[in-house]
């Protein structure tokens, strides 16, 4: 009996081991193929705004399956939204299945916990969603297809000032997190400027990433009783603080970042959530490039039952197609050339619009697009450009 | 320092913490009465109640079953896990070193969340609305969720309810001897593996009900969220004096008011928040090491 469970235990044990690494393909010896490394949360806090990454990586890799005559593998590695895990999965992805070049990840604190890595390693990758300056800056081989925090801070402060009329107001920032923390920054910076007033922010309360409770923090603010609130941060968590400061009476609007365009930040927030506006990269219902049309037609033969597009879907794509863009220019698949070929990127059409590679190794991007959650949808408001 | 906080600010940060240290009393009882009777930290206890938030979210949000049959089924099913865990993770191990035992626990908590990471994914659900539970009411200038009422009347009623269960009862009777000593209470003829047995029901279904009013009140499910409850309402265990069920509701409401009134007092620390009940921990510790109500242990030679 004793020996009968023990046995079963460990087929247990070893059948979930083997289930969470059925993402990571086997390592093939085959020359002929390609490999490039995804690397994104799929478990963990940030496992929602990694799967729509890999989406669109996906997607793309359907449409384009192949370059320089050889097939592109895609390996998957999943960082489980963990900073420390993060460069276990970045070294695992450039040691062990020797891939070329990496995409992701998701989350600005993900990517810079694997910054070490690829520089020493000397691979390149390419950061699809996350906007922190300190990303790409000081490192040679990370690369973005999104634009920044100072811009996005400014976008959103602006939104604020100007469009809600704000005079004051309050933030919210998940201190554990670097994308968070500088966002706020931003936005606080430029706030402040905009409205020639340094006391304009009434308020700041901090939290840690898997917080559920923020009654303390919001009855805080509610004292202050801020215009609008800023509170940029992982989805979960805004859900959960907006449908709180609801209940607490708090009805000052809620604004926030490119991260919380999420279908959860919806199903987890449900009616509490509608109005709040936040920043973006893309519009699905009106795509900028030629190359952004045939990915909204793409994604709908794809997934023809859901309805918004993601942006940071679009970005997967891009990102996995400006990738594949480089190696045909490099003519080959040494990572060093990729390198070359990413840093030298000039009007390359993405879905979300043209990308030029500057000297830091960012995308030079001056629009982002302002969406609004509307009848349960994520709804586009305007396009912001600010040269 | 908040300079000039009002009078309404401060009650709602009291009722703040009034209802979270409840839940933590609530979920810090199911690992007093473990430990009481078995001497053993159980690791799991946190994961069981993940567990008890799934159940309770498939049952309404995706098997469409009314609250009520959802709420007993939830009570039944992880009564039953927590009553399992110990007939096969425990019990095979009860005369080794209490250490195997301890990480036996952990080896079971790792089990739970990979196993709910693997089955539920690792996104967050969201846990259905109960409106009449969550539409705030408005009492002059205070707003407040019923359900935050609600939850330190349960606590309290389940605290008295366990009291006169272990202090009035044949079972609690049974209880307390073999807290007291396992092998004398063995030999004066009590079914030992009955009154762990019931034991462990007690404590998870304890859990399952503070999940489901956890859930009311912050309507997310994941996989991972039992390790920081659980790692806070053992602390909470710990500062009432492990083994107490008294303490565990006191050490409880304790934790639940320091935190929210240091993010009153102090909202520049609001991010420290986590820490401040390991820093309660350490100096509780310092000056009472069996916890606030604890009793004095002597090391038997």
């Amino acid at each position: 009996m004793k020996k009968t469970l023990a046995l079963l235990l460990s087929l247990t044990l070893v059948v979930t081991m083997v289930a969470g690494c059925s993402g990571n393909s086997a390592a093939t010896t085959n020359s002929d193929v390609i490999k490039i490394g995804v690397f994104e949360p799929l478990t963990g806090a940030n496992a929602a705004g990694g799967e729509l990454e890999v989406d669109g990586i996906k997607l793309a890799n359907q449409l384009r399956p192949e370059v320089l005559g050889k097939k592109v593998e895609l390996v998957i590695a999943d960082n489980k939204s963990d900073k420390a895990e993060a460069t276990t999965a970045a070294a695992r992805l450039i040691e062990k299945d020797k891939v070329v070049t990496v995409l992701g990840s998701w989350g600005s604190s993900l990517s810079i916990a694997a910054g070490g890595i690829v520089k020493s390693n000397k691979v390149p990758a390419v950061a699809l969603s996350a906007t922190n300056p300190q990303v790409t800056a000081g490192n040679d081989y990370y690369f973005r297809v999104c634009f920044l925090d100072p811009f996005q801070g400014t976008v959103m402060a602006n939104y604020a000032a100007t469009n809600l009329g704000a005079k004051n107001v309050a933030i919210i920032q998940e201190v554990s997190n670097d994308y968070s923390v500088g966002l706020a920054k931003f936005f606080s910076d430029a706030f402040v400027k905009l409205t020639s007033d340094p006391n304009a922010i009434v308020a700041t309360g901090n939290y840690n990433t898997g917080d559920q409770d923020f009654n303390g923090i919001l009855t805080n603010i509610k004292a202050a009783n801020p215009d609008v609130i800023f509170a940029p941060g992982n989805y979960t968590e805004s859900a959960l603080i907006i449908k709180q400061a609801r209940a607490l009476g708090i009805t000052a609007p809620f604004i926030g970042g490119d991260t919380w365009e999420t279908n959860e930040l919806i199903t987890i927030g449900g009616a509490d959530v509608e109005g709040a506006v936040m920043s973006t990269f893309f519009d699905d219902t009106n795509p900028l490039t030629e190359a952004g049309k045939t990915f909204v037609a793409e994604y709908r033969k794809a997934y023809p039952d859901r309805q918004n597009i993601p942006a940071v879907t679009a970005l997967g794509y891009d990102g996995y197609m400006l990738t594949l863009d480089a190696i045909e220019r490099a003519g080959s698949a040494d990572p060093q050339a990729i390198r070359d070929a990413l840093a030298t990127t000039k009007d390359f059409e993405g879905a979300t619009g043209m990308i030029t590679i500057n000297a830091n190794g960012d995308a030079q991007k001056n629009g982002a697009i302002i969406k609004i959650v509307k009848d349960g949808k994520f709804t586009y408001l305007n396009t912001v450009t600010i040269k | 320092m908040v300079i000039g906080m009002t009078l309404e600010t401060f009650l709602q940060q009291l009722i703040n913490g009034l209802s979270i240290g409840s839940l933590y009393a609530l979920i810090a009882i199911g690992y007093t009465m473990v430990y009481g009777i078995l001497r053993l930290i159980n690791f799991a206890h946190g994961d069981i109640f993940m567990m008890a938030a799934y159940f309770t979210y498939f049952g309404i949000a995706v098997f469409f079953l009314p609250w009520y049959v959802t709420f007993f089924i939830t009570i039944v099913l992880t009564l039953l896990l927590g009553v399992g865990i110990e007939r096969f993770a425990y019990r095979p191990l009860r005369n080794a070193p209490k250490t195997s035992l301890l990480i036996s626990a952990i080896g079971v908590s790792f089990l739970l969340e990979n196993l709910a990471t693997y089955l539920f994914s690792g996104k967050p659900q969201a846990f259905p609305n109960f409106p009449l539970m969550t539409t705030p009411i408005n009492f002059d200038g205070l707003t407040i969720q019923p359900v935050s009422i609600l939850i330190p009347f349960v606590t309290l009623f389940i605290m008295i309810g366990l009291l006169f269960l272990i202090n009035h009862t044949k079972v609690g009777m049974a209880m307390r001897a073999v807290a007291v000593d396992y092998d004398t209470a063995k030999l004066m003829g009590i079914k030992i593996n009955g009154v762990i047995s019931s034991t462990f029901a007690i404590g998870s279904g304890l859990a399952a009900v503070g999940a489901i009013l956890w859930c009311m009140k912050y309507p997310s499910v994941l996989p991972l969220m039992g390790v920081v409850v659980g790692l806070k309402c053992f602390i909470a265990a710990v500062i009432g004096g492990i083994g107490n069920v008294k303490g565990a509701v006191l050490g409880g409401l304790i934790l639940g008011f320091s935190e929210t009134l240091m993010v009153a007092f102090f909202p520049a620390l609001t991010g420290y928040r986590d820490a401040v009940a390991f820093v309660i921990l350490i100096i509780i510790l310092l000056f009472l090491p069996n916890g606030i109500l604890g009793k004095k242990q002597v090391e038997k030679v």
